[in-house]
């Protein structure tokens, strides 16, 4: 399969398989950055796969005062879930739980169209009666009297259909460390790419999974292929000079927000180079036929 | 196509009540058919032709070459198109108007923006009392849209407002956003007696802190609030105001407690 070569870095010959998703996005802004972005990270842990979390969600991108709707710091967050009816669940629990809770904070539409989903408009019965609402720039915003002020909220944000979740990158290695290093810089340049997310910790997965198990009830399981202390005894993905493998997954808004990112991350990988990387680049898929989105690798190269 | 003109001959010597002059309801008249229109309140009425100069074909853009303080319901009821005064006008500016934009380059009488409920009025001079009020009888002020005074208001600004926005740029009268039941009104400049007389809910944003306030509304101390934040920058991309008006750390009244009391009077401090 292994087919192509780049700075001596081996990239398989084959796909990642995405899947479509439906996503939203909001500002969360605060007194400063560090406390917009606590919210956020609150409001986007245990929210890795939608497997188990019911959505992915992970922070966009930071935004400087001069580009949020209230003038302070704040950054853009991200959700992804696969109906509409569980993306507005689990935004008004998370806005409800993580940012109307935290100090300072303030949230707004990060997006437009789409089936406009409950923000303030859920939130607003906090106020008890004490609620404001205004409108005003054609937006419709409610005021939330707390503890140390108000909590502001966008009565309601947009969503699309075009989201993409599932682009992934397998980085091979040498060894743990080295596939770690790859993998940060592949997070490192992805971060930048704006319209992606990769809500895995720090944007990286170790426990990449196939389609069911030996185990009835378990709908996923570890993928034995790509495991290095089961290279000798199972039909391994491997060779054997690796002996360590991480993913990076990437949820995007739109389908090409996806294959910039993962160009994006391909090229750090690349440019890091074996020595202190990855040996080899590979892609996760499952046969082509699940997932309506298809990156090939070699599309992607640098 | 250039915009339908009309030059105004000479003073009128009646009122005139300009409600059939708006884009909606000119749309696919002739010049003729707009030169016979009735428009004076008198015994003997003047008709447009007698008044004016007609000039232009496009109604979704009508300019009033010349104003008066006789010019009254200019824009009343419109819901699209542009409306231009380059002068006065007098009372029921843009009354119960829906949509579209106004804008006066002078002064106006009482009741402008009466009752309206969206588009955007503009009035580059002073205004008259009851700015967006309902007239005599009527429960509802104004329930939506932006209503801007570039001069002074006179006194019951915003009085029984719903929705909206009301901008007062160079203060105003007495009794500012009186039985008020929602919305906002907005005033850089001195402020009268007892702003937010009997209001239930609503937003009163002022530059400074109010002088003669009614005993019913209750210090609140000092917000911070993200807010007052978003409502500056607002008004300064909205190209209403170029600099903020309520800073990051306003003070508030809340009140009218005389009545429900969740309106509040937010106001710059300094410091």
């Amino acid at each position: 399969m292994q087919e192509l070569i780049r700075n001596g870095i081996g990239i398989d010959d084959t796909f990642a398989e995405a899947f479509g998703m439906r996503a939203t996005a909001i500002i969360i802004t605060g007194p400063t950055l560090k406390w917009a972005r606590q919210a956020a990270i609150t409001m986007t842990g245990y929210a890795t796969s939608v497997i188990g979390c019911g959505c992915e969600a992970a922070i966009d991108v930071d935004l400087p005062p001069s580009q949020t709707p209230d003038g302070r710091p704040g950054c853009r967050v991200m959700l992804f879930a696969v109906s509409t009816d569980e993306l507005q669940r689990q935004l008004k629990n998370r806005v409800g739980q993580c940012v109307l809770t935290s100090p300072g904070s303030a949230c707004f539409a990060a997006m437009e169209g789409g089936t406009p989903l409950n923000l303030g408009a859920a939130l607003r019965y906090f106020g008890d009666g004490w609620q404001i609402s205004k409108k005003f720039g054609g937006r419709h915003y409610w005021r939330i009297p707390v503890m140390d002020g108000e909590f502001l909220c966008e009565a309601t944000t947009g969503m699309t259909k075009e989201a993409v979740g599932g682009g992934n990158l397998l980085l091979l290695a040498a060894n743990a460390e080295k596939a770690l290093l790859a993998a940060e810089r592949a997070v490192a340049a992805i971060g930048k790419i704006p319209g992606t997310i990769m809500p895995f910790p720090g944007g990286v997965v170790r426990s990449g999974s196939k389609i069911g198990a030996k185990y009835k009830g378990m709908t996923a399981s570890t993928n034995e292929a790509f495991a290095p202390t089961l290279s000798g005894v199972v039909k391994s993905a491997l060779g054997p000079d690796i002996n360590a493998v991480l993913e990076i997954v990437i949820d995007g808004e739109t389908s090409e927000a996806v294959s910039a990112a993962m160009r994006a991350g391909l090229k750090a990988v690349i440019d890091l180079g074996p020595k202190r990387g990855a040996l080899r680049i590979s892609a996760g898929n499952y046969g082509g036929k699940l997932g309506k989105f298809h990156y090939h690798l070699k599309d992607l190269l640098p | 196509m250039k915009g339908l003109t009309f030059t105004l001959r000479a003073e009128p010597e009646e009122r005139l009540d300009l409600l059939a002059l708006t884009p909606d309801r000119l749309d696919g008249m002739s010049v003729a058919e707009i030169a016979r229109l009735r428009i004076g309140t008198s015994r003997k009425p003047a008709s447009v032709g007698d008044l004016f100069k007609i000039a232009g074909k496009d109604a979704s853009r009508i300019v009033f070459d010349g104003g008066s303080a006789h010019f009254d319901g200019i824009g009343a009821g419109m819901s699209s198109g542009m409306v231009y005064v380059a002068g006065d006008a007098g009372a029921q500016a843009g009354r119960k108007m829906r949509g579209g934009a106004i804008v006066i380059e002078g002064r106006c009488g009482t009741h402008a923006g009466s009752c309206m409920a969206g588009g955007r009025l503009e009035i580059r001079g002073n205004s008259g009392d009851c700015l967006g009020g309902p007239l005599a009888g009527e429960m509802l002020g104004m329930a939506g849209g932006v209503l801007v005074v570039r001069g002074r208001a006179g006194d019951y600004a915003g009085d029984r407002m719903r929705r909206g926005v009301i901008a007062i740029l160079k203060g105003c009268g007495d009794y500012a956003g009186s039985r008020m039941i929602a919305g906002s009104v907005a005033v850089r400049g001195k402020v009268g007696a007892m702003p937010g007389y009997l209001m239930k809910r609503g937003s009163l944003l002022f530059d400074r802190r109010p002088e003669a306030l009614s005993p019913t509304f209750i210090d609140c101390g000092r917000t911070d609030i993200a807010f007052s934040g978003l409502f500056d920058r607002y008004l300064i991309e909205d190209g209403i105001l170029d600099k903020p008006l309520l800073g990051r750390r306003p003070g508030k009244y809340g009140g009218d407690t005389a009545v429900l009391g969740k309106g509040e009077i937010l106001f710059r401090m300094g410091g």
